[in-house]
């Protein structure tokens, strides 16, 4: 009776499903798929025999410790400004760092607009932010939401467009229409549909074209024809080519802002072992032409011990530098800014998310790599850390976006917010 | 039993006291399906027994949004407040834990599906004994037929999951290792 009365409160036809559901019950706990003579071909005895010579599973960690890695999943509700873990974040001496906006749920790539706007992306959510500024005050609107895996997005003449897992769409005018944007126009459809890597960045070129890519479906694996490849396409969706190819995952791209070439950062393979393969650095010198090695051969010199065979690492394009094993080097972008001084000028801020796959957490900070005027690496140093406390996360840092007026924000999906280094003196005791 | 149940209840029915409905009236229905002590009877509907909190109040978070398409849980959920979903998470993840099947068990199946679970790490996130853990679910006792429906979903993308990690998993594994898989984890303890 009871059962019946707590039904009425939804609607009919979720009633009619429950009332099934509970009519149902007759058949509780039957084996519907293991038949109690087993007729079906045993599919996987072979699964219980020692692996075979090259598997990528062999060496796997079998230790308790190695055993509690698993991918970190942030809370879906983001954390109240003043539960945020602003007093454990440390910028390098001579800057400091504040909150820019808090309760942007999974935070995760940073786009400006010509007209100051802030946008703000999602994976994990169905929505893209946007924050705008008005009488001192800082105000979050939702401009685009029932969509999936909108990881990508980039802000060209005014135009919004918006890489979702399988398809790119844009609006126009987006600042002009922030409380009452039209529905995102699909301009480009039918990409492949795979969540593993399935999300994308998204950045505009110098030939304004928009350039994304394709992630392998998988940890280690021989990707399908599509996959593991830059494309580049029209802003109209059209001309679709591939830019580069052996590619494993992208979480950020940027374009030099004098050699106008791509730069990018890709995410190693995992299981491998606790130090290696390391994430990359990467640049596109070659359109087209350049293949940066996935699945064969890792950070330019580890062969993979299944793919690799067959194959040398010289045949790939080498990264420019490695970002640290299992780090998850997310978003970079070049700083151009006057603020920070000339020794940043032109320079690439890189927040490296943090690793799962390895026991003691490596990232969970922005870097700064300072370049040769050639293009390559001089150096990298650590440039705002915290993130991570007593190998435990109070933060993810995802993207990075230098604003006008020479400050760095910095997004945190695990936490929904947003941070601003700037130079001056941190008033935390001890953070010079 | 009865009276432990009725004190699970009342706790948190206290701390939503404001509602015109009581915490009780409220969770009556997902007990309807899911089952009164943590164990579901309904085909292809999830034992909620034992679920660390932090899964639970992500999949309610899902449901609310509709980023997890379930008509019935859908419409549960639409007017949760966020302090809804949380009161929810914590008290499912109160109930005790599901009862293994208890039919009996094909024991060479068994230890081809143990290989399994350790070739492709189930036991590393859900734990060695599948009671899961923090925003990974307890698979342990789990209903046999909920857990084939889905891995079935996440390795044909159907099922998206909050982030992809079992997309990931599932692109190496057969269907008929999915069968084998559910098989054991329904039958832990």
């Amino acid at each position: 009776m009871r059962k019946i009365l707590c039904i009425s409160g939804f609607s009919a036809a979720a009633a009619v499903v429950m009332a099934s559901a509970v009519t149902g019950a007759a058949f509780a706990q039957q084996s519907p798929a293991a038949p109690a003579a087993p007729a079906a071909p045993a599919p996987s005895a072979a699964a219980a025999q020692p692996l075979p010579p090259g598997s990528p599973l062999l060496g796997r960690p079998d230790t308790e410790a190695a055993k509690k890695l698993a991918p970190v999943a942030p809370p879906p509700v983001p954390t109240a400004a003043d539960k945020l873990p602003l007093d454990k974040l440390k910028a390098k001496a001579g800057f400091k760092v504040e909150l820019y906006a808090a309760g942007v749920p999974n935070a995760r790539s940073l786009k400006l607009g010509p007209k100051g706007t802030v946008f703000v992306s999602s994976r994990l959510q169905d929505k893209i932010h946007a924050i705008v500024e008005k009488d001192g005050k800082r105000e979050i609107k939702v401009v685009a939401s029932g969509l999936h895996r909108p990881n990508g997005i980039v802000v060209h003449k005014g135009t919004l467009y918006i890489a979702e897992l399988s398809q790119i769409s844009k609006i126009e005018n987006i600042e002009d229409n922030l409380d009452n944007p039209p529905k995102p126009t699909v301009i480009l459809a039918d990409l492949p549909k795979d969540e593993a890597h399935g999300w994308k960045y998204l950045t505009v070129g110098p030939d304004e074209k928009l350039y994304f890519h394709i992630g392998a479906p998988c940890n280690i694996c021989m990707p399908p024809e599509r996959h593991s490849k830059i494309y580049r396409v029209g802003l109209d969706g059209k001309d679709l080519e591939v830019y580069a190819s052996g590619v494993r995952h992208i979480v950020g791209m940027d374009w030099h802002p004098t050699l106008h070439q791509l730069y990018f950062s890709e995410n190693a393979r995992d299981w491998l072992s606790e130090d290696m393969p390391q994430d990359k650095l990467n640049r596109v010198t070659k359109p087209g032409a350049d293949n940066f090695g996935y699945p064969y051969c890792h950070q330019g010199n580890l062969p993979d011990p299944e793919f690799g065979w067959g194959h040398s690492c010289s045949e790939f394009t080498k990264p420019l530098t490695l970002l640290g094993a299992h780090a998850a080097a997310l978003g970079m972008k070049f700083y151009t800014g006057k603020a920070f001084g000339s020794e940043y000028r032109n320079a690439i801020f890189l927040a490296r998310h943090g690793s799962w796959n390895k026991s003691t957490k490596l990232g969970g900070d922005v870097v700064v790599i300072k370049l040769n005027s050639d293009g390559t690496v001089k150096s990298m140093a650590p440039f705002l850390t915290g993130f991570i406390q007593n190998n435990n996360y109070v933060g993810r840092p995802v993207d990075v976006l230098p604003m006008p007026d020479g400050s760095l924000l910095v997004s945190d999906d695990f936490n929904g917010a947003i941070y601003r280094v700037s130079k001056g003196s941190s008033r935390v005791a001890g953070n010079k | 039993m009865r009276r432990r149940l009725v004190a699970i209840l009342l706790i948190p029915a206290l701390a939503v006291g404001a509602r015109a409905e009581t915490f009780a009236e409220r969770v009556a229905p997902c007990l309807a399906c899911h089952g009164e002590n943590g164990q579901s009877s309904a085909p292809e509907v999830p034992s909620l027994g034992a679920q660390p909190a932090p899964y639970v109040l992500i999949q309610l978070y899902l449901f609310r949004g509709r980023q997890r398409l379930i008509e019935v849980m859908n419409e549960a959920t639409k007017d949760f407040s966020d302090d809804d979903l949380m009161t929810f998470s914590d008290f499912i993840a109160r109930l005790p834990s599901p009862r293994p099947a208890n039919e009996p068990t094909d024991a060479q199946r068994m230890t081809r599906a143990a290989a399994l679970v350790h070739q492709y790490r189930c036991d590393f996130c859900h734990n060695p004994d599948l009671a899961g853990r923090d925003n990974i679910p307890r698979l342990a006792g789990q209903r046999e037929d909920y857990l084939i429906k889905a891995l079935r979903e996440y390795k044909s993308n159907t099922r998206p999951g909050y982030d992809a990690s079992m997309a990931d998993v599932l692109a190496r594994i057969s269907d008929a290792e999915i069968l084998d898989l559910a098989y054991f984890a329904a039958r832990q303890p």
